[in-house]
């Protein structure tokens, strides 16, 4: 059996619990076996992991983790894991799952390897999976041998396929356990979608020459229905808040679509962006490092070019 | 206040990375070896201040062989006090925890303090197995550590925002951007580095069951179309039509 921890962070799956579930039930076909999603804590439609690949959903209502705690989380995770004889644990490589995986692992004397990125091949003894590595420099296949594997899904790695009905919800418990760690409070923006899981991200560099020039990124994002995200000095001159910082020292992303506004395209931005599907690249100087790296290009002056391409893109929704 | 700084040596950003013939090992002829940065810029940073703060011992340990002793004495030179290598190459995250708790189980250390993750591997995996060893909390990804007495207040980063959490020590964290600022050792730091005690220690053994077998370089561009700058209804068009990502 494969199991899924399908993460519900304050209440609620996001993308990464869809995109996980749809892994979990592609891993189960290819070895032959059931998927089954868990989930902790309560949370709004759990049964709606059946339209993702779930064949069941396993429910544990404890109030014990209406918080995120790695300790008893991994717990409740590797006991159910056991008790149902899972053969592979996927998780998702979120804050959530990185602060997992690593302890599942341990509890479950599995190999494990984090941010995988495609569908594994081999069978039930040894399964053999991809992920990117030197950030994004190379792609690694891993061997795992152990009778548990753990593995944790990269963001946008796959897309989530809701084709099934929705599964029953059953309510199991866990040993009893009490975490340590007290969460005072969580601050996050509301009504974005955050950089991990944005499909279309916009972002823009020194290009810009100030904060004061940003509007036309806003609304060519709001155009695209698309995050915002900037370079690191933007960053650091906080022209920008640092969550949008994007590259080696801020965050990793791998979008669909990139559109880089005036960023030259250094090594260690390049590390946080280059899985990204497709990249844009606008900048006036021809030989911007960034232009190597990237799908499509505009050399020109973007002052110019960003309100055009807004007004190519709202013409484009109008008609479609 | 004894603190642990699990410090690993990585490729720097900027080499060029290439595998042997058949691809089943990292070519380090030629690359350049620093201290992850996450390693050395935040945790390592933020345990010397609170050291200099509140007193106690800084320990720096690496699992790696001899030759990783100048990213060693390095970590000594930014502020550590002590240091300790545990002598074998790291095979992987669940053979580096493991050799890390065996280690640390003993010590007793009130944080112990990791990377939010190796530029090599991209992992975020050995502090969450070494915490589990040790039946530790963790907090990973932390962006700021503020201590009172014995507890704790940290913001870790998540999707799109931060989570406050307190906890008592002794406890495991993973540091990210934000935690300290990068620190360049001065001259006194260099010359007092070579003092101070650099200790080596047997590696136990264990089995990793998840091992990287074949090393690929991503797939080649097709090289970038470009669009005049007049001619953005193309652009669009192209990523409706061709790239199919709107
Ligand atoms: C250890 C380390 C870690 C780092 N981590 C990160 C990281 O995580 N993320 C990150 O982004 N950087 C990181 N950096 C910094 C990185 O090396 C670059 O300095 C940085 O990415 C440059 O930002 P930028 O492209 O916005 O600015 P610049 O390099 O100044 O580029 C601005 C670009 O805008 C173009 N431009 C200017 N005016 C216009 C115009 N009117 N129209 C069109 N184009 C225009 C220019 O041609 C230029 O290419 C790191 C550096 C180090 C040493
Ligand atoms: N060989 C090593 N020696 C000491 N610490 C290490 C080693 N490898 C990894 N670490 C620590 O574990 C963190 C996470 O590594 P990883 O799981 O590989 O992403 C790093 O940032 C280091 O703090």
């Amino acid at each position: 059996m494969v199991l899924v921890f399908a993460e519900s962070p304050r209440g609620q799956f996001k993308k990464a619990a869809f995109e996980a579930v749809t892994y979990g039930k592609k891993v189960a076909d290819m070895l032959g076996t059931t998927c089954v999603a868990l989930t902790l804590g309560s949370v709004k439609d759990a049964g709606e992991l059946g339209r993702y690949g779930a064949s069941r959903v396993l429910h544990v209502a404890d109030a014990a983790f209406e918080h995120f705690d790695s300790q008893t989380y991994a717990a409740a995770i590797s006991e159910v894991a056991k008790n149902n004889n899972a053969s592979v644990v996927v998780l998702s490589h979120t804050s959530t799952g990185k602060s997992l995986a690593g302890r599942v692992a341990v509890r479950l004397n599995a190999g494990l390897v984090s941010g995988v990125n495609s569908l594994p091949t081999g069978n039930e003894s040894t399964l053999r999976v991809k992920k990117s590595v030197f950030s994004g420099k190379a792609i690694a296949e891993y061997e795992i041998t152990s009778a548990v594997k753990v593995v944790s899904l990269m963001g946008n790695a796959v897309k989530p396929e809701s084709t099934g009905s929705p599964a029953s919800v059953e309510t199991v418990s866990v040993a009893s356990a009490k975490g340590r760690i007290r969460v005072k409070s969580v601050k996050t923006q509301e009504g974005i979608v955050p950089l991990p899981e944005a499909e279309i991200v916009v972002s823009a560099g020194r290009g810009m020459k100030g904060p004061e020039n940003w509007a036309m990124v806003e609304e060519l994002a709001t155009t695209l229905g698309a995050t915002t995200a900037c370079s690191r000095p933007v960053a650091d001159a906080h022209w920008r808040p640092h969550h949008e910082h994007v590259g080696q020292t801020g965050i990793a992303i791998r979008p669909n679509l990139y559109i880089a506004i005036g960023i030259s395209g250094a090594i260690q931005h390049l590390a946080g962006v280059n899985n990204s599907k497709v990249i844009v690249v606008i900048n006036k100087d021809p030989e911007a490092p960034f232009f190597k790296a990237a799908d499509y290009g505009v050399v020109g002056d973007l002052f110019e070019v960003v309100p055009r391409l807004n007004e190519a893109f709202k013409k484009f929704k109008a008609a479609h | 206040m004894k603190l642990l700084v699990c410090i690993s040596q990585t490729p720097d950003t900027t080499s060029k990375i290439s595998f042997n013939a058949d691809g089943t090992e990292f070519n380090a002829g030629g690359v350049q070896f620093i201290m992850n940065p996450y390693d050395e810029w935040y945790a390592l940073v933020r345990a010397c201040e609170l050291r200099e703060a509140l007193g106690g011992t800084v320990v720096a340990l690496n699992v790696g062989p001899a030759a990783n002793e100048t990213t060693i004495r390095k970590a000594l030179a930014i502020g550590a006090d002590e240091a300790v290598r545990i002598d074998c190459e790291p095979k992987g995250a669940g053979f580096v925890a493991k050799q890390i708790a065996e280690y640390a189980r003993a010590e007793n250390f009130d944080i112990i303090f990791f990377g939010k993750e190796t530029i090599d591997h991209n992992g975020s995996e050995v502090g969450a197995m070494v915490a589990e060893h040790l039946d530790s909390p963790y907090v990973s990804y932390a962006s700021k550590l503020e201590l009172n007495g014995s507890t704790a207040t940290l913001e870790r980063d998540i999707e799109g925002g931060v989570e406050v959490v307190e906890i008592d020590l002794p406890f495991v964290l993973s540091a990210a951007k934000g935690m300290a600022e990068q620190r360049i050792p001065n001259m006194r730091g260099i010359m007092t580095a070579r003092s101070k005690p650099l200790k080596e220690v047997p590696a136990v053994a264990f089995e990793d069951a998840a091992k990287a077998v074949q090393f690929n370089l991503p797939p080649a561009k097709a090289g970038v179309k470009l669009v005049q700058p007049d001619q953005m209804d193309e652009l669009v068009r192209l990523l409706h039509e061709e790239a199919k990502v709107i």
